[in-house]
């Protein structure tokens, strides 16, 4: 008996069990995720998800509040323990591709008041390379001013970072995901409280990004954009409800099934629909 | 009669009764105002308050010398550590909202600084030829060792002044802390019921010191609120039983003091709150760390054999350890991997559950469905009969297409 | 300012500058963290740690009180984290459980034990003795440059300094992924930083500072050290490099003048004896707060 309660806590405190249920991943796939399962106690937030987001494609995840979206997210990258199932990015454990992937989180997610200027933040994508005491000499803090400059933020280097806006702010850790130059991008809310114009810079660069082979997944919001931003879907609620391209996934029946009765406030023109999505 | 019976019973002497009943009295003041205190995110400010209370109390003893009086006059060294707590709070205050700094390094500097300067001025005592036996230091622990008559009375009286006010402002307070939005707009001034309750807290700080000290004051205000949290969702009950705790905590710990010499009444209190504490967190029934070892067991039993079944119906081979054990031991599979016969049965009605989940979603309101509380509810219980019918209605519709 | 002053003051304030230092170095990372008050937490368990040592041990002894109070801090940051998760409850709440109740049992323990041969007791675990910490064999400045002397220095001294040395090192050697771990979490466990080792070992070393510097400035104190400097130097800058310099700049200032206006600032008011200096200390330190939450050109967010 008390082994098997400490085998149900070493299970419910993240083990991985290796291999999975389930078809083996594709090779070409930048990140899949089989039969995926977070539960943060009680039920599942997100439940036994497949998903494949293969290279070079940019890729929106979707869904209603609470649906498991950045839990999803986090699982995969191993910020959140899961329940069951299995991750592999590039054909591998995330653990041994680290420097090939770009983690972006949520804004909220940091305290901006922290004292320090917007070129450290995007120094800090360069941890992996420059290590524990490696200088930082002419050539990083270069990389870091091109970084910033690819954003349109190359005046504000020196700047304090709780003195820039939200859109600023969000242009600065899209900065530091490209100073780590990553395979694949992985953004949490990416447009989430920012201007008209920081989402049209920070989309132009994505698709730069994906013009370069890179793979580019973000959770998004705004049903609206999906179609000209994103060539792939994932619809999620606790479970997947679709994925696959845009044109195919993007349909109004998927949507249904995702959203439920909540859709037709969500469906709104644009203008309203990123204040339906502010949470 | 041993000395501990007669202690708890109310026989060891008249001041140790007084003072039972006073720090039972305390305790439960302390834990129904703590639990607004704790709501409001804001617990640790009672320890700034508490520790802010030793400048005062040398300040006053330094005055009343000086005015040729006693420096040892309880009420008056009171008066003066309710005066410097109060101006701690409001430093906590001021440096909270005119300065980028959060609450805790708040707190932490105001604790500090006042305590430091605190122990300067009883120093500054140590030299005056009337402080050699000023025995301000039992402020810092407590002691009811030669308590005065007429300082035990005082204490109870204050004690049950505390609880009266608590009893009377419970209401707004209970809004104020559940929701200071509501509170705004139904016409309750959230800045004057915080007031009120802080100045419940600096009261019942102030009385404590003489009995618990000021280093451990804060425990009462604290621990029986955490302890009561673990029982109840609904903050009238937490608060009634943080008062409960908090109450035999002070009666159990004032009463044990009693017996010996070396058995520091401050010390005593908290242990027993915390033996509350500790009985809480362990084995209440939803948030105990009990209870909720045997749920995560659970959920990882749920989510393995609903994926197991799952890839079972979809003729997929299952690798995963966890999930083949469960499957093994409800005997769903047999060793060699082939289902059973009942596994066979319940795959199916997995896999047309979750067939039914993925229908009723697009079909229902979002209200209808208790979904998002837990995915793995089988859908049966949820709907009506003729409910079900439409959702496999729409499921064969689909497949026909 | 002459033999008098190296064999009184010299070895105290030498003392309470490093004391100073060594804590208000990781509480500018305690605070920016939001967990300023685990440097209230541990110097209150450090109270019970050094009694426990003592039960065992039977004697009051340097290294055996080090290693009870390390072990007592590393026993309630171990606690408050399992308060908070196990029990879901918010920081601050966790931590008033775990402190008080530890403080409690320590007080408990040492009433109930003989300790009246030995000189141990709570007023001296709250508010230390720096004033004691003199140099018997110091006969001038000239002792500095003789072994003889040198040898009788109070070993509080060599060993606060043995303590500054690790936390500055510690410092240096993890300062970027302390710095981004601290700034960003998540991001920082994506890029391969073990954030939850870097966390815990932030709170060893500021416990191992704490206990180091209990003995000279007293427990309740070294709280102001981890606070006052980091916040007031938060006040003074926008950089991380920078508020660093400016808490050390603070917490050294604090020390000397406390120290000095504790030792003299009764005899310029026409009284004979000092003041406690632990406790001048801190309050320097919280006038230094005062005035940066005034004037400091930063104070405000924005």
């Amino acid at each position: 008996m008390l082994k098997r309660l400490a085998a149900g806590v070493a299970s419910a405190l993240n083990t991985d069990y290796g291999a999975l249920q389930a078809h083996e991943i594709e090779g070409d796939a930048a990140l899949a995720v089989r039969g995926l399962t977070v539960s943060y106690g009680g039920a599942p937030v997100v439940f036994s998800v497949d998903a494949t987001f293969p290279e070079g494609t940019m890729s929106a995840v979707i869904g209603p509040n609470g649906a498991g979206k950045s839990t999803m997210l986090k699982a995969a990258l191993g910020i959140v323990p899961r329940l069951s199932g299995k991750v592999e990015v590039f054909g591998a454990p995330f653990v041994d591709v680290r420097q090939a992937v770009a983690y972006v989180p949520q804004r909220a997610s940091v305290d901006w008041d922290f004292p320090t200027r917007a070129r450290d933040v995007v120094l800090m994508g360069l941890y992996r390379r420059v290590g524990l005491l490696g200088r930082i000499g002419a050539r990083e803090r270069a990389a870091a001013d091109a970084a910033l400059e690819r954003v349109g933020m190359s005046g504000f280097a020196e700047r304090q970072i709780g003195q820039l806006s939200g859109g600023q702010q969000q242009r600065v850790f899209l900065a530091r995901a490209l100073a780590q130059d990553a395979r694949l991008l992985l953004l949490d809310e990416p447009f989430a409280g920012v201007d008209a114009a920081t989402e049209r810079a920070i989309i132009a660069v994505l698709h730069d990004l994906k013009a370069e082979g890179r793979t580019v997944v973000a959770v998004h919001h705004d049903l609206s954009t999906v179609r000209a931003t994103f060539d792939r879907v994932l619809l999620l609620n606790v479970r997947k409800i679709a994925e696959g391209p845009t044109e195919e996934a993007f349909t109004e029946e998927n949507l249904r099934a995702a959203y439920g009765g909540k859709l037709g406030a969500l469906a709104l023109p644009a203008q309203d629909a990123p204040a339906a999505s502010l949470h | 009669m041993s000395a501990l019976t007669q202690a708890l019973t109310l026989g060891a002497g008249y001041n140790a009764a007084l003072v039972t009943v006073g720090a039972a009295l305390l305790g439960g003041a302390a834990g129904s105002v703590g639990t607004f205190m704790f709501l409001r995110k804001r617990a640790l400010v009672s320890d700034a308050l508490a520790h802010s209370t030793l400048p005062g109390i040398a300040i006053a003893f330094m005055v009343m010398v000086a005015l040729g009086g006693d420096g040892r006059n309880l009420p008056g060294l009171l008066a003066g550590s309710a005066i410097s707590a109060a101006i701690g709070l409001v430093a906590v205050d001021l440096i909270t909202r005119h300065t980028r700094l959060a609450q805790d390094a708040a707190i932490g500097a105001v604790l500090s600084v006042f305590f430091g300067f605190g122990v300067v001025c009883l120093t500054a005592i140590q030299t005056m030829t009337a402080g050699r036996q000023a025995g301000l230091e039992t402020f810092l622990l407590g002691s009811t060792a030669g308590m005065l008559y007429s300082d035990a009375l005082l204490i109870a009286a204050s004690a049950a002044l505390c609880v009266a006010g608590v009893f009377i402002l419970r209401r707004p307070m209970t809004i104020v802390a559940f929701d200071a939005g509501f509170a705004e707009t139904s016409g309750i001034s959230v800045r004057a019921v915080d007031f009120a309750m802080t100045s419940l807290v600096l009261a019942v700080t102030v009385v404590g010191l003489k009995l618990v000290g000021l280093v451990l004051i804060v425990a009462l205000l604290i621990i029986p609120p955490v302890a009561a949290r673990f029982w109840s969702e609904r903050s009238e009950r937490v608060m009634l039983l943080a008062a409960a705790f908090g109450a035999a905590s002070g009666y159990v710990g004032a009463a044990v003091s009693a017996t010996a010499p070396a058995l520091p009444t401050g010390a005593l209190i908290v242990l027993t709150a915390f033996g509350f504490f500790a009985v809480s967190i362990l084995f209440s029934p939803h948030r105990g760390v009990l209870a909720q070892i045997v749920m995560r067991r659970r959920t990882s039993v749920r989510v393995h054999r609903r994926q197991g079944l799952l890839a079972l119906a979809k003729d997929e081979p299952i690798y995963d350890r966890m999930t083949l054990a469960v499957l093994l031991r409800e005997g769903l599979v047999r060793p060699d991997g082939v289902m059973t016969e009942a596994g066979e049965a319940q795959a199916a009605h997995a896999s047309r559950d979750e067939a039914r989940w993925r229908v009723a979603a697009a079909l229902f309101e979002p209200a209808a469905l208790p979904v998002r509380g837990d995915p793995l509810i089988p859908i049966d219980g949820l709907f009506t009969d003729d409910q079900i019918a439409v959702i496999d209605a729409h499921l064969a519709g689909a497949k026909g297409a | 300012m002459g033999s008098e002053f190296v064999q009184l003051s010299l070895t105290p304030i030498l003392i309470g500058v490093l004391a100073a230092v060594a804590c208000a170095l990781p509480g500018n990372f305690l605070l920016l963290r939001r967990q300023a008050l685990i440097g209230d937490a541990i110097s209150h368990v450090v109270l019970p740690g050094i009694v426990i040592a003592f039960l065992i041990t039977g004697m009051v002894a340097t290294w055996p009180m080090i290693l009870g109070a390390a072990g007592a801090a590393v026993v309630a940051v171990v606690m408050i984290e399992a308060i908070k998760r196990l029990g879901r409850i918010e920081p601050g709440a966790a931590m008033g459980v775990t402190f008080t109740t530890l403080f409690a049992a320590g007080v408990l323990i040492l009433e109930q034990t003989d300790t009246s041969s030995v000189h141990l007791d709570v007023q001296h675990a709250l508010y230390g003795n720096l004033e004691s910490l003199i140099w018997f064999d110091a006969v001038g400045w000239g002792s500095l440059f003789d072994l003889a002397a040198l040898a009788g220095l109070p070993t509080e001294l060599p060993r606060m300094a043995v303590v500054s040395v690790i936390v500055v090192v510690l410092l240096v050697l993890f300062w970027r992924p302390l710095k981004i771990s601290t700034f960003d979490e998540g991001y920082a466990a994506t890029i391969g930083i073990p954030v939850t080792v870097l966390g815990i070992g932030l709170v060893i070393v500021a416990a191992v500072a704490a206990v180091a510097a209990f003995d000279a400035v007293g427990s309740i104190i070294v709280i102001a050290m981890f606070i006052c400097p980091p916040a007031a130097a938060r006040l003074m800058t926008d950089r991380l490099e920078r508020q660093i310099w400016w808490s050390v700049l603070f917490a050294a200032t604090a020390a000397v003048a406390g120290y000095v206006l504790a030792g003299y600032g009764p005899q310029w008011l026409g009284r004979a004896d000092s003041v406690s200096a632990a406790g001048m200390i801190a309050t320097v330190s919280g006038l230094i707060l005062a005035v940066a939450c005034c004037v400091g050109p930063h104070r405000r967010a924005r």
